[in-house]
């Protein structure tokens, strides 16, 4: 870093802060003003125990639990001056009632004591009075041994209670709230924490309270019940077993599990979690995976994550994976067969077809494996591909955000732009902390042809046509310099109107800017050219090479920029790509399964006796079934590797079960194929890789496993002893992972083209457009029987008005066109939905590349 | 010593055999294991036993607290959910999997101290040897008790609603 940019990096982290002086429990304390007492407190390691407080939340005050006693310093109302005891000490006033400590600010000179007589009657009196509706069955509930109800009874609790025991409340204590998320209303506190958490933090107030009194319950108005992607949330921040996950119901007891550290590879966000596992009579003494749990990372996911990450864990651990590596034999059938001959047949194949190699990689591996994969496809010349459809990751490894990007730095005078994407659907911890920036008063500005939830926070809404993302873009950044040449008629149009003119106002006046973009109606050509306007923007108002600033890409996959790091590119036409090859090397990836048009490709290179189809994969894919050889692999929870997510933080997963017997990691695989080329890979140790990455990736040099496993202190404070403050999300002890630099921190200027800016696409009739479902049909998601309820239907999303004009009912079936493919769907109706289009959701069974003329039939 | 001294050697032989007659004239303490058995005292910890109620159902509600308090590790506890269907013990929990290695078990009884139910208790069985270190694992079939007369066995279909608590009725102390 240079000198420049560190300097302004330390002042972002410490924006002036009047620091007040205070103390607690005898011990003196500075903290910034405004900070309450119990956190003040926490940070010098005095416990003000607390239930409804919740360091990520507004304090409510509601429990009574945080009581201390409060003292200010006494002022001579004449002089003005303290007044002072006599031995010279400034003279204390005691409040004469307790003060809650979760809504007390500090101010200068306070004296907090928590451990006097009173204090500790009071908290006896608020354990008591809760105890007597609380049915006190621990032993079978599963927050039993991380309960901050339990935890704090023990310690500060009376042992004894004054209430009749007869008049002891008794309510439902299986009730339902959706199939997701269960209910024990006899556990219910009443402490709130749930229902805040879904309306001030995450927007999606289904739940809440209903009756008063003792008959106060948590009810949901939704329909299917509780119906947000963060549910799973609330079960780690309800101070008592009131909420509970249906996956992990009886699971285990919390003490008996083991805990991994992993990173979440369902979306480019990459939250830490922790992998939490038993060993399992029913499944014949195995190691098994009973729940995935956040862990914290102040870079990236908090203490939070979403239902999907959460939950979608159960493939790797299904019956269907592959055990044993297969080879075709004479008669056709895959036949098992061992690993040796399986690696001699595929080096020898990819030998023979040499530069006629054509890989394509899924980027939900590693970047252990997605470079072995490549230099294994380079050695021999081929062709290295992922399979995916958004564009820009050299732009993102250029003007990506800088060193030292903390989204939770934005705030006040910086801005943010969201264009073309569904923000929560794609990347919902991305969401989260965009609306959070927003809160804290960043500009935000979102471009997309339709409502978003991220819509409602929006300080300016731009909309556009499908196809004309670029041309969004560029309409603001004609309005901040004017000079942009060969405007086309898209731009022209977009630029006319107020808002676009404030918009971009608001952009080049903010001290810091991140640009997000996402895949929302684009495809490979349009993801390309929305990924060269946004870059032109950013260098247009100079916001690139310095810490939270510059771009990220709401990628499709998991680790899309890492595969784009360690040099594998989209294909611009993947039909044609694979019809040409002598051989093919499919890695978790299934073209055959996702596009009738790529199975039609495969079927090709199959029944092509000259040509060579390998696949490597967790299951028996539509792709597996027609290759010619099928190498079995290990899942993430398996085994160790590194992602690198959208702001390109280089994070370590860690295994946390055993990986079955014959199978192996993907990169060590690749390096044994590469061993019969003759060409030396690691594939032991993936720190080896890794140092093998860092000597050959210039990006990655600086990237090493020591590195990356450094932890840094963090607030909140969330320790597995105090559960009760931060709730039972993980402590990070293996690493907060290491963010990459940009070249353009690094003080290189960009290379940008010049943004191709189409208009939208004319046809008569509809136009189908992709858009992203969090919950999609992916073999990663579908294995999760608990979500089965909730996966996108093979649907599709007509605008009411076309819904009417075709005639077609809410829900009904109908026949979707498609690019020379007839396919039966759902038919949604959504309002929002712009007129002309229909959103087919992608990977939940209708392929769908890029915006293409559609029918729809009743 | 003069071993063929007959006043030296005489004496000591009637001594001995005089304890002898005495001892056929007393009552055996010896008895005729295994036919016969004797009965061992009232807090004698032998062979666990998972006690039902007196309706039939286990009393066991798979919290596992007996196997987070056995120092030796000798417990493995996995739980199910009841339902009222297919019930096993009162409330929303039973263990599915309940086993005890007789090998590692010390008899200190903690289990049973933990047991929030009383459902796991040392019993009076002491016969256990094993051929095999496989036998030495009891499972919760062989360690539940048979079911009481008048009792219905388990699992079995109850009222909805008829048993849906897990800990017996705390009485009052007062
Ligand atoms: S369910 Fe839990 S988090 Fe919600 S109000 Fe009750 S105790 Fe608090
Ligand atoms: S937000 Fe993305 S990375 Fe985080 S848990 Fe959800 S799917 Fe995984
Ligand atoms: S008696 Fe002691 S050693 Fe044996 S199972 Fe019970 S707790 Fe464990
Ligand atoms: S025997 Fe008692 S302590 Fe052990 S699991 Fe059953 S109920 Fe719990
Ligand atoms: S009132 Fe302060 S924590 Fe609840």
């Amino acid at each position: 870093m240079t000198e420049a940019v560190e300097n302004q990096v330390e002042e972002q982290a410490q924006p002036e802060e009047k620091l007040v002086t205070l103390t607690i429990d005898n011990i003196e304390v500075s903290v910034p003003e405004g900070t309450v007492l119990v956190d003040a407190a926490k940070k010098i390691g005095v416990d003000i125990p607390v239930f409804c407080y919740h360091p990520k939340m507004e304090p409510v005050g509601m429990c009574r639990m945080c009581l201390v006693e409060v003292g200010r310093p006494v002022f001579d109302r004449a002089t003005g001056e303290p007044v002072l005891e006599e031995d010279g000490s400034p003279k204390i006033q005691f409040g004469p009632k307790l003060d809650t400590g979760c809504t007390v600010e500090v101010s200068e000179g306070m004296v907090v004591r928590g451990y006097t007589e009173e204090v500790v009657d009071a908290r006896k009196e608020v354990l008591e009075f809760l105890l007597t509706s609380h049915p006190l069955d621990c032993p079978i509930c599963d927050k039993g041994g991380e309960c901050p109800l339990q935890n704090l009874t023990m310690r500060y609790g009376p042992g004894t209670s004054r209430f009749i025991f007869d008049e002891k409340h008794h309510a439902a204590k299986h009730v339902p709230l959706g199939e997701i998320i269960y209910l024990d209303r006899e556990r219910c506190i009443q402490c709130a924490r749930c229902t805040r958490f879904q309306d001030e933090v995450v927007d999606d107030p289904v739940i809440g309270f209903s009756q008063r009194g003792r008959s106060l319950e948590i009810v949901t108005f939704s329909d299917p019940g509780f119906d947000s992607y963060w549910s799973g949330n609330t079960t780690d921040i309800c101070p008592v077993g009131a909420l509970t996950t249906a996956d992990f119901r009886f699971g285990a007891r919390p003490w008996e599990l083991k805990a991994s550290a992993s990173v979440c590879n369902h979306c480019p966000v990459g939250c830490n979690t922790t992998v939490n596992t038993r060993r399992e009579a029913k499944s014949g003494g195995e190691l098994v995976i009973k729940r995935m749990m956040p862990r914290q990372n102040e870079y990236i996911n908090e203490i939070w994550m979403c239902d999907k990450g959460r939950f979608a864990h159960h493939y790797t651990q299904s019956e269907e994976r592959l055990t044993q590596p297969m080879v075709r034999n004479e008669v056709g059938e895959l036949e098992a067969t061992s690993w040796e001959a399986a690696l001699d047949l595929v080096a020898e194949e990819f030998k023979a077809a040499s530069d006629g190699l054509v890989t394509l990689a899924g980027a939900r591996l590693s970047n252990e494996d997605l470079f072995n994969i490549q230099q294994v496809t380079e050695k021999l010349g081929g062709k290295a591909l992922q399979n995916t459809h958004m564009a820009g990751g050299e732009l993102v490894a250029s003007v990506g955000v800088g060193q030292g990007s903390n989204l939770s730095d934005l705030g006040e005078g910086d801005a943010i732009l969201v264009v073309a994407s569904d923000l929560e659907e794609e990347a919902p911890l991305y969401w989260l902390r965009i609306k959070q920036a927003s809160e804290r008063g960043a500009t935000l500005v979102v471009a997309n042809p339709r409502d978003t939830k991220l819509s409602s926070k929006a300080n300016y809404e731009l909309r556009y046509s499908y196809g004309e993302e670029a041309a969004a873009v560029m309409a603001l950044l004609g309005s901040i310099s004017p000079k942009t040449p060969g405007e086309s008629e898209a731009v022209k149009k977009l630029s006319r109107g107020q808002e676009v003119k404030d918009a971009a106002t608001a952009i080049s006046e903010a001290n810091n800017l991140v640009v997000l973009y996402g895949n929302e109606g684009t495809g490979l050509a349009t993801s390309q050219s929305l990924a060269d306007a946004c870059a032109n923007l950013l260098v247009a108002t100079g916001h690139v090479g310095k810490a939270n600033n510059g771009l990220i890409a709401v990628w499709d996959k998991g680790n899309t920029q890492g595969a784009y790091d360690m040099g594998l590119v989209p294909s611009e036409d993947l039909a044609a790509d694979l019809m040409s090859a002598k051989a093919a090397y499919i890695v978790a990836a299934d073209p055959a399964g996702d596009d009738a048009t790529l199975a039609e490709a495969i079927k090709a290179v199959e029944e092509d006796a000259e040509k060579f189809l390998v696949v490597q994969e967790l299951f028996l894919t539509e792709s597996a079934k027609l290759a010619d050889v099928v190498l079995p692999v290990q899942a993430n929870t398996e085994r160790q590797g590194t992602y690198t997510n959208a702001e390109r933080r280089v994070q370590i997963f860690y295994p946390a079960v055993p990986a079955p017997v014959n199978v192996h990691a993907d990169y060590a695989v690749a390096a044994n194929i590469a061993e019969r080329l003759d060409l030396k890979l690691q594939k032991v140790i993936p720190a080896q890789v890794m140092a093998q990455i860092a000597e050959t990736v210039s990006d990655y040099a600086e990237v090493s496993y020591t590195k990356m496993a450094e932890v840094e202190e963090q607030w909140p404070i969330i320790s597995s002893e105090d559960v009760f403050y931060g709730g039972t999300s993980y402590e990070n002890e293996q690493g907060m992972g290491q963010q990459l630099q940009p070249a353009s921190q690094g003080g290189e200027s960009p290379a940008l083209s010049f943004a191709q800016v189409a208009d939208a696409p004319k046809v008569d009739g509809l136009l189908a457009v992709p858009v992203t479902r969090l919950y999609d049909r992916g073999s990663t998601v579908v294995p999760t029987e608990l979500l089965s309820e909730r996966l996108t239907p093979t649907s599709v999303v007509l605008s009411p008005d076309d819904a009417e004009k075709l005639s077609i009912e809410p829900d009904a079936e109908v026949t979707v066109k498609l690019n020379g493919t007839e396919t039966k769907a759902q038919a949604r109706i959504e309002a929002g939905v712009p007129q002309g289009y229909v959103l087919v959701p992608r990977s939940v069974g209708i392929a769908l590349n890029s915006p293409s003329p559609v029918e729809i039939k009743a | 010593m003069n071993l063929y001294n007959p006043l030296k050697v005489v004496p000591p032989l009637v001594t001995g055999l005089w304890t002898t007659f005495k001892s056929t004239l007393k009552k055996p303490v010896t008895i005729q294991y295994p036919e016969v058995k004797r009965p061992v005292r009232e807090r004698y910890k032998g062979r666990h036993e998972l006690k039902r109620y007196d309706n039939g159902l286990e009393k066991c509600i798979g919290c596992a607290l007996c196997a987070a308090a056995c120092p030796a590790d000798a417990i493995f506890v996995e739980a199910s959910e009841n339902i009222d269907e297919k019930r096993f013990s009162p409330g929303e929990r039973y263990a599915s999997t309940y086993e005890i290695n007789m090998l590692r078990c010390i008899f200190c009884g903690y289990c049973e101290d933990a047991c929030p139910t009383e459902a796991i208790v040392l019993g009076d069985n002491y016969e256990l040897s094993f051929t095999d270190r496989s036998q030495a694992i009891y499972t919760r079939e062989m360690l539940l008790d048979p079911v009481p007369a008048g009792g219905e066995p388990t699992p079995r279909e109850v009222e909805p609603g008829s048993f849906d608590r897990s800990i017996p009725e705390m009485k009052d102390p007062a």
